[in-house]
């Protein structure tokens, strides 16, 4: 009796909800895992690794970690977005250039400004993609050379400055000197936004949108308005990892980093579904650590840092491909 | 009265929206004239054969990574992995100038590390099926980081570009042609020929238009995208050694900033990222018209950055409008 | 017929083309307040292109839409919910990454009428923490028709509620959909299962070819109208013309492909049957029957879990559908999107096939190819004007266009699975004819077809699939409409209006309320709704 009612979606004893919860997080709770073995291998082959690595480690994660949030999010509803690194440089250099020399208090500003730009910038991309219809590939793309040019027009080269005050919320620890102050800050962001956000109509219309648009659109939800707002929030993060960036740097940068490819790594490493709807936050934040330690550990073994390069396109393809092979048996059945 | 006399003059819209869907080229050819024009207004007297030939060579392998781009788009996919591919190609061939075997080795070396870069994208997008733009996201990042490691293995050994490649990069045959053009026809032929006159070009946009079509007709597609992502591969690794040519510097991101302007160019030339719609002519004119656009921002004293928000808004627009034509009932 | 101020909802005149392809000609629908309505028609017939058009998924061409006396226009089913009409697809528009109770609240339903419903239709104990992409579509169907049952909406429309249920919730929706009678507000019901149609519903509109072509108010007996009413006038004079070719089908000739026990999972179970060289063998069977798994097997497009196919007398396997173009099978779509490059040439997508294999890949051969082309475009004569891209043609030269690709290089085999799907009566008559004169030529033709009088057009034997299995064999001479419908239902031949007694057996279930009733066939599938319309609208 219980194969034909679980078969028909009927509630079964706790301990299976249990098994399902942990068989739908199954890959966040894997990564995390592996994250834990990961760091366990880093202090046994440098025993040295402590306080100062584990530092190191949440700064230098903290824009990526930012930009993995905003690459999951529109990526989750369904798009793509190959702009974030260059939204990420213009906030970024446009909070350099107007805090600097100016009063601690401008700076508060100036961040409430860039965040208010990134869900601007983020909302054109949306706006461009939704009545153009041209696919968000190549709108992103395109737009990662506009955002980017403005970035270079505001700064032609490395410079201005950071607010003491946001320097001192990312560097150094909170509390205890092993916590550092930077993953506060990145669950703090996180949690503010994405958790209420998770659970209103907006992030469900996300959620359907980029699940099955036909779907979405026959249960009522504004498909083109959806996605609109899904492009304004990687907006939003990518404005907030550009502020890390400043913050972390103490500069701004008009050139883009490489994080606009790497944010698609972490997603997808990170189990977030290109197809859309599928995947959360904390995959693509636990991934963009293990890929950021994955390189710090080379660095320990002696091992050239570029076969780090090499290290994180091999597991980003050793994933997919393991993932797809997975999907093409199951099709096959 | 002719009928075509009798056409009413509203529908001169509907012609011109039919003539850029049915031959793309044309509009576009127009719209290079015209930038042609404001370069010569912008500095008179300079537009001539010599300032031609340097917009020709320096557009070369932008064009031909733009190919790669064609080529994969026309199937629904997309090579990211061109641009460390280049690089790497014409890197490692300037690492073996001074070892025996010389250039000549380091080019079948490299000719040969492409191969095995656009066999493993084949094979990941063709047979696992996955996403092209991660999977040449993923190779490209091997290869940028074998690239580097090479980069460190060989840093005693000096490196430096061939001679004959600096020649058959920047070189001009009588100062006017260049001798990369004497390289790039052919290819530029075999590609335009081969999409319209080979069966593998006609399955190329068989499998981007619509691959239940394709199967149900016997078509296999992972053995025409294994054999895809290899030529594409190949090429991007060409262009690599063209550029180390013309621009006299071997480093292992050479191509990088090349790779966003090769998809652009083949967009702006009317391929559909899609599939299934576009040609190599649309592209060629595509690197045409954004090398010109470089040149005459150079000219008017603007800087980089406006070249890139004009490139990004050309984009949008040019696609905005294709999907605007091509969409109809 | 003046508009009446008592009907709850009032469609009427309603067209729909999607480019080529006419959905609706003229419909028309008028429902009254407490009413079950049957809407009914013959696969193609334009239902679900109506639902669609009334829940705002689908913007008609033209119509008008009236909604207690006035008039509406829907752009969104967001917007229809909101005027009251609300529709169950035969595709649940449930989302499937995210678990019930986010479904419910995304569509704003009182989780407390939810689960009411969901006891009522008998899911009583459904986990609403389940994700929808875990459950089956049975259960799937279920609760996107409490869902809908909660929001209480003036017109509720059920497109093919009940196919893909088993038995048992089957019963159950009918009997919730039984009770809805009388009140202030309609259901419009859509069947092909005309004992569920009797048992619920008080008047039917049927639609024939896009257009309404009568209103039956169902009582005992008026099975029989509405089945009239859906068949429609026969075809006169093409018949003899193609007939005659037929007559020379010879009787006893070797077997060209035979089927023996073929299955595929639980849709298809026990195909069995033999396809002579120069026959033309109908296959009919309702929607869902397993007639797609037969043909994608057929095809080489999929694996059978069971059973053996030979070729000309020797065992095949096909992994891939070169595998059985080699064998010479060669498979003709229904869905032009599926088997046709729409926005290449004429030329490219008749020469396909040649290109397709390793040794095609070579330089073309412009002049033969040109030949042989034309060759084709002139023997099925497709009008190539707009031959520059496929998508441009009409539906049924992008038919001839599919057809023409096999026909240009000489066919053994022909598998054609609805070929005349949504095109015109011309070009079908002209199918018919190119099929009689392949198979006069040697070729073998496997046909189904959607249209029962098809099979006395083209046929020389047809076979009827029911529930997975071969369960018929007639002559095209005997295959007249009402024995195929007759057989097609899996009923007996000669039952005096059997629908009718077997929908008194099903009232007297839902009567009692406890014992297994008569079980109906619980094994359609829910056909692909064409994503044309819909898509755009959803960007």
């Amino acid at each position: 009796m219980s194969a034909a009612a679980t078969a028909l979606g009927e509630a079964a004893r706790p301990l299976d909800a249990v098994v399902g919860m942990v068989r739908r997080n199954g890959w966040a709770l894997a990564l995390l895992a592996f994250l834990a073995l990961l760091l366990i291998f880093t202090k046994v082959i440098q025993p040295r690794y402590g306080v100062a690595g584990a530092q190191a480690l949440a700064i230098s994660a903290l824009p990526l970690a930012l930009a993995a949030v905003a690459q999951a999010i529109c990526v989750i509803g369904g798009g793509i977005d190959l702009s974030i690194g260059s939204m990420m440089a213009l906030t970024s250099v446009i909070a350099a250039v107007q805090m600097k020399g100016q009063p601690e208090e401008f700076g508060v500003v100036v961040v409430l400004a860039v965040l208010v730009l990134g869900l601007i910038l983020g909302a054109i991309n949306g706006a461009v993609i939704v009545f153009t219809r041209v696919p968000d590939i190549v709108v992103t793309l395109a737009m990662s050379f506009v955002w980017a040019g403005f970035a270079l027009l505001v700064l032609a080269s490395p410079g201005g400055g950071s607010a003491k005050w946001l320097r001192d919320i990312i560097l150094g620890p909170f509390l205890n000197e092993w916590i550092p102050k930077s993953a506060i800050v990145l669950i703090v962001t996180v949690g503010l936004v994405w958790i209420p956000l998770r659970r209103s109509r907006l992030g469900l219309s996300i959620y359907a949108v980029g699940s099955n648009r036909l779907a979405a659109f026959r249960s009522g939800v504004g498909v083109g308005r959806t996605k609109i707002a899904a492009y304004a929030l990687t907006g939003l993060f990518a404005a907030l990892a550009g502020l890390g960036l400043t913050a972390s740097t103490g500069i701004g940068t008009p050139v883009p980093g490489p994080y606009t490819l790497t944010s698609v790594a972490a997603i997808v490493l990170g189990g977030v579904s290109l197809a859309g709807g599928r995947g959360g936050v904390l995959g693509p934040i636990v991934a963009v650590l293990i890929l950021q330690l994955i390189r710090s550990d080379m660095t320990f073994l002696n091992v050239d840092t570029n076969l780090a390069i090499v290290a994180q396109g091999a597991i980003l393809i050793g994933v997919v491909m393991f993932g797809s092979l997975l999907q093409l048996r199951r099709a096959r059945r | 009265m002719t009928p075509a006399a009798a056409v009413p003059r509203a529908s001169t819209l509907r012609q011109v929206d039919r003539l850029f869907r049915d031959r793309p080229v044309v509009p576009l050819v127009a719209l290079l004239a015209l930038l042609v024009l404001l370069y010569e207004v912008a500095r008179p007297g300079v537009v001539g054969p010599t300032w031609a030939s340097g917009i020709v060579a320096f557009a070369i392998p932008l064009a031909i990574l733009a190919g790669c781009q064609t080529l994969t788009m026309l199937t629904g996919g997309i090579d990211l992995s061109v641009g460390a591919v280049a690089s790497m190609a014409g890197f490692v061939t300037a690492t073996f100038v001074a070892q025996p075997g010389g250039w000549e080795l380091g080019v079948v070396i490299a000719l040969a590390a492409a191969l095995a870069a656009g066999l493993l994208n084949g094979v990941g997008v063709g047979v696992f099926r996955v996403h092209p733009l991660i999977m040449t996201l993923g190779v490209g990042l091997v290869v940028l980081g074998l690239a580097n490691a090479w980069q460190i293995a060989t840093v005693t050994s000096s490196t430096g570009v061939p001679e004959q490649i600096r020649t058959l990069g920047s070189d001009r045959f009588l100062d006017i042609f260049p001798y990369s053009l004497v390289f790039f026809a052919p290819l530029a032929l075999i590609i335009l020929v081969g999409l319209r006159r080979t069966g593998y070009g006609r399955l190329l946009y068989a499998v981007g238009d619509n691959p239940i079509a394709a199967r149900l007709s016997g078509a296999r597609a992972w053995q025409v995208l294994v054999v895809l992502y290899m030529i594409s591969a190949l090429m991007a690794a060409l262009a690599g050694i063209l550029l180390m040519g013309l621009t006299n510097v071997a480093s292992v991101t050479l191509a990088d900033s090349l790779v966003l302007p090769s998809v652009a160019a083949a967009v702006i030339g009317g391929t559909s990222i899609m599939g299934g719609r576009g040609g190599y002519g649309g592209t060629l004119v595509g690197a045409l018209i954004l090398q010109v656009i470089s040149a005459l921002l150079t000219a008017l004293g603007q800087p980089e950055a406006v070249r890139q928000i004009l490139f990004g808004a050309i984009v949008v627009l040019v696609a905005a409008a294709y999907t605007r034509v091509t969409a109809e009932s | 017929m003046t508009a009446d101020p008592e009907l709850l909802l009032d469609a009427s005149d309603v067209a729909k083309s999607f480019g080529a392809v006419v959905a609706l000609r003229s419909a028309s629908l008028a429902v009254r307040p407490g009413e079950v309505h049957a809407l009914m028609g013959a696969n193609g017939a334009g239902k679900s292109t109506l639902v669609k058009i009334l829940t705002g998924s689908v913007r008609p061409d033209r119509g008008r839409i009236a909604i207690r006396g006035h008039e509406r226009t829907v752009h969104s089913p967001g917007e229809a919910r909101r005027n009251g009409l609300v529709s169950v697809y035969q595709e649940p528009a449930l989302i499937p990454d995210l678990d019930i109770r986010a479904n419910l609240r995304l569509t704003h339903t009182p989780i407390d009428g939810f689960r009411h419903w969901i006891n009522e239709l008998g899911l009583a104990r459904l986990d609403l923490s389940r994700h929808a992409r875990e459950l089956p579509l049975a259960s799937l169907r279920v609760i996107d028709l409490a869902r809908a049952l909660s929001i209480e909406p003036d017109v509720l429309m059920l497109d093919e509620i009940t196919a893909a249920l088993p038995a048992n919730l089957t019963e159950r929706v009918l009997e919730v959909i039984g009770r809805q009678k009388g009140g202030d507000r309609c259901i419009v019901f859509i069947s092909h299962r005309l004992i569920e149609i009797a048992a619920v519903c008080d008047r039917a509109t049927v639609l024939r070819e896009g257009a309404t072509v009568g209103v039956v108010d169902v009582t005992r007996g008026s099975e029989e109208q509405i089945v009239e009413l859906m068949l429609g006038q026969p075809v006169q004079g093409i018949a003899a013309a193609v007939r005659d070719a037929a007559s020379a089908a010879p009787t006893d000739a070797p077997s060209r492909l035979e089927a023996r026990g073929l299955g595929h999972g639980t849709k298809l179970v026990d195909a069995s049957f033999r396809l002579g060289a120069g026959e033309v063998l109908g296959v009919v069977a309702l929607e869902g029957q397993g007639q797609d798994e037969l043909f994608d097997i057929l095809a080489g497009a999929v694996r059978p879990s069971g059973g053996e196919l030979l070729v000309d007398g020797r065992p095949v396997s096909f992994g891939h559908p070169a595998d059985a173009i080699r064998a010479g099978l060669v498979y003709i779509a229904a869905d032009r999107a599926e088997a046709l490059l729409m926005q290449r040439s004429v030329r490219e997508n008749i020469a396909l096939p040649y290109t397709a294999r390793l040794p095609g890949w070579g330089l073309i051969d412009r002049a033969s190819e040109r030949e042989r082309i034309d060759r084709a475009v002139t023997r099925l004569q497709i009008d190539a004007r707009a031959g520059n891209e496929v998508r441009r043609l009409s539906g049924g030269n992008q038919q001839k266009v599919t057809i023409a690709r096999w026909v240009a290089g000489g066919v053994r085999t022909l598998l054609c699975f609805d070929p005349t799907r949504g095109i015109d009566i011309r070009t079908k008559n002209q199918i018919y004819q190119l099929l009689r004169e392949l198979a006069a030529a040697g070729a073998s033709v496997l046909l189904y077809t959607s249209e029962l009088k098809e099979v006395q057009l083209a046929c020389d034997r047809a076979i009827v699939i029911f529930g997975g299995r071969v369960i018929a064999e007639l002559d095209a001479v005997d295959a007249d409409e009402p024995a195929l419908l007759r057989a097609a239902y899996n009923l007996r031949a000669g039952a005096q209006i059997p629908e009718a007694i077997a929908a008194k057996a099903v009232e007297a279930t839902l009567a009692r309320g406890d014992a297994p009733g008569p079980p109906p066939a619980a094994v359609a599938a829910d056909a692909p709704a064409d994503p044309v319309g819909e898509e755009g609208a959803a960007r």
